[in-house]
């Protein structure tokens, strides 16, 4: 099924200066996120300053790319560029070191008896455009 | 600003609502915008502020003639009206302005004149969220849904109810977009958008506009529409996360705890207070979140309170008497439109008329769970 979504249309991000270390993680295979050295606790979207304390002393490290699942839906609707049939997995996950972010469910039938909530998953990635963009699926299925 | 200084004067909705494919964006903002200067007995040359969202606040003033000396463009999504409202009242209670005129126009179903939708895809949102499919409102305000409804052991029936209690209100309301009756089933086994969402549980999209002109209680006192001014007796504005995913808590709005709590503190009230509830509901989960997040209901009891009927007709907690956005209308920034029904309630002159409405709050959510604005409005100042 991932090998599928790599063919398939999407919406392609584009790095910012701030973000472009994020993006570099994953075209190496790595799920990167920032972590405030002041406060030692992980953060993401990228950006220059720790939002739980406002220090700038913070740096990139990778994570072990497991999380869980906390909330999603199944989108019977996409909107170009996505393709319309195919039903996504938008789901909002919580990484081990902390930080929650929005991403895809692979490798799972797009059906809610196959999604309990706070399932365990890991990370993969899917090519869009130039960019690999962090995907996740159940863990078992990678194990 | 609060307490009744400030008086809501002119209240008023384009002449209909739902298909306006003879109006464009601009034209919209302008039909309210008349339309509620006639019902406040004003014209453009009484107005000296103006507040709008999406347009530029210099385009609707230069459009209808106005020459402004105060402009507010706050755009923070649907519940930007709310905080036009809270910023107006302390514009005028500062003397920056006299009489505001707020208006709200867009042509969300026909796109008549509407902007083109563009997404940056070096933004926030554009980078962490829209790559994944987070793009209509029905695939990523929805997100935190399921972990709401789990955490408080809450199903989708209680997703159903919410649309069953609101199409209840709109049935008679010969200007909803939708009034045929409904049922839980017929909700729950409707066309799913994105489960756990089903095509009723998501607002409609329509086309529309309101418009609101405000000044001081005391100016108020000498209009002709003087008998059927409300008064603003508290408001609160805040924000969390620029994407739903940076919630703190997935089951919980920040912004609706503190925009709600600082809109009580102001006013002065307690919600026994309360006579009549608008929770901006573009689905059918934010009421859920709403009355909890306001302190209506303790936590996880939001569902089973919309289930027993206390939000209906008779109930103890009459909400969204319109229809809200689910039944009555949706144009994008559903938010006037919240405002627009809380005026006629209590100017006793609502299609669904609650016998003795005296205060209604107000709930507003903007952008997805980005922003909140909230409102305290009263048949009479304190
Ligand atoms: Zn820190």
């Amino acid at each position: 099924m991932s090998e599928e979504r790599t063919t398939m249309s999407g919406f392609e991000p584009t790095p910012t200066p701030e973000t472009a270390p994020f993006w570099d993680a994953t075209s190496r295979g790595e799920l990167a996120v920032q972590f405030c050295t002041a406060c030692a606790r992980y953060y993401f979207y990228p950006r220059p300053q720790c939002p739980n304390c406002g220090s700038v002393h913070v740096e990139w490290r990778a994570t072990t790319g497991r999380a869980r699942l906390v909330s999603y839906v199944i989108n019977y609707r996409p909107l170009p560029p996505f393709d319309p049939r195919t039903p996504l997995i938008v789901a909002l996950v919580e990484l081990a070191e902390g930080p929650r972010m929005m991403t895809n469910i692979v490798g799972v039938a797009p059906d809610p008896d196959h999604l309990p909530l706070d399932l365990e998953l890991s990370v993969t990635f899917v090519a869009q455009g130039a960019v690999q963009l962090p995907v996740f699926e159940p863990a078992a299925a990678a194990a | 600003m609060h307490g009744g200084q400030v008086a809501i004067v002119g209240a008023a909705e384009t002449d209909t609502i739902g298909k306006r494919p003879d109006i464009s964006v601009l034209g919209l903002h302008a039909e309210a915008a008349r339309n509620a200067l006639r019902d406040a007995g004003m014209s453009i040359h009484d107005v000296d502020g103006i507040a709008t969202a999406g347009l530029y606040p210099q385009d609707i003033s230069h459009y209808l003639g106005i020459t402004p000396r105060w402009l507010d463009g706050t755009l923070v999504g649907g519940c930007s009206f709310m905080l036009h409202v809270r910023h107006a009242a302390a514009a005028i209670a500062a003397g920056a302005a006299d009489v505001v005129l707020i208006t709200h126009g867009e042509s969300g179903r026909s796109g008549i004149g509407a902007d083109p939708w563009v997404r940056n895809p070096a933004s926030i949102n554009g980078q962490f969220e829209l790559p994944y499919g987070a793009q209509a409102p029905y695939s990523t305000f929805t997100v935190p849904a399921l972990r709401f409804l789990h955490d408080r052991n809450m199903t989708r029936e209680h997703l159903a109810h919410v649309a069953v209690a609101q199409r209840n209100w709109a049935a008679n309301n010969p200007r909803a977009a939708r009034r045929e009756p409904l049922t839980v089933d017929a909700v729950l086994n409707a066309p799913m958008v994105a489960y756990p969402f089903t095509r009723d549980m998501c607002c409609v999209v329509t086309d529309g506009g309101g418009a609101l002109v405000v000044t001081s209680a005391e100016r108020a006192a000498d209009l002709p529409s003087a008998g059927r001014a409300v008064y603003l007796l508290g408001s609160g504005e805040s924000a969390e996360g620029a994407v739903v995913s940076q919630m703190a808590d997935p089951g919980s709005f920040a912004a609706f705890r503190a925009a709600g709590a600082e809109a009580f503190a102001t006013a002065g009230i307690t919600h026994a207070d309360v006579d009549h509830l608008m929770a901006y509901d573009a689905f059918a989960h934010l009421p859920l979140y709403m009355l909890e997040d306001l302190g209506f209901v303790g936590r996880g009891e939001s569902g089973d309170f919309v289930a027993a009927g206390n939000t209906v007709k008779g109930g103890r907690l009459p909400m969204n008497t319109n229809g809200g956005g689910l039944s009555y209308t949706h144009s994008g920034m559903y938010g006037m439109f919240a405002i627009q029904e809380a005026v006629r309630q209590l100017r006793g002159e609502a299609v669904e008329q609650l016998p003795d409405a005296r205060i209604s709050f107000v709930q507003g959510v903007g952008m997805f769970f980005a922003a909140a604005g909230s409102l305290v409005l009263a048949r009479e100042p304190r």
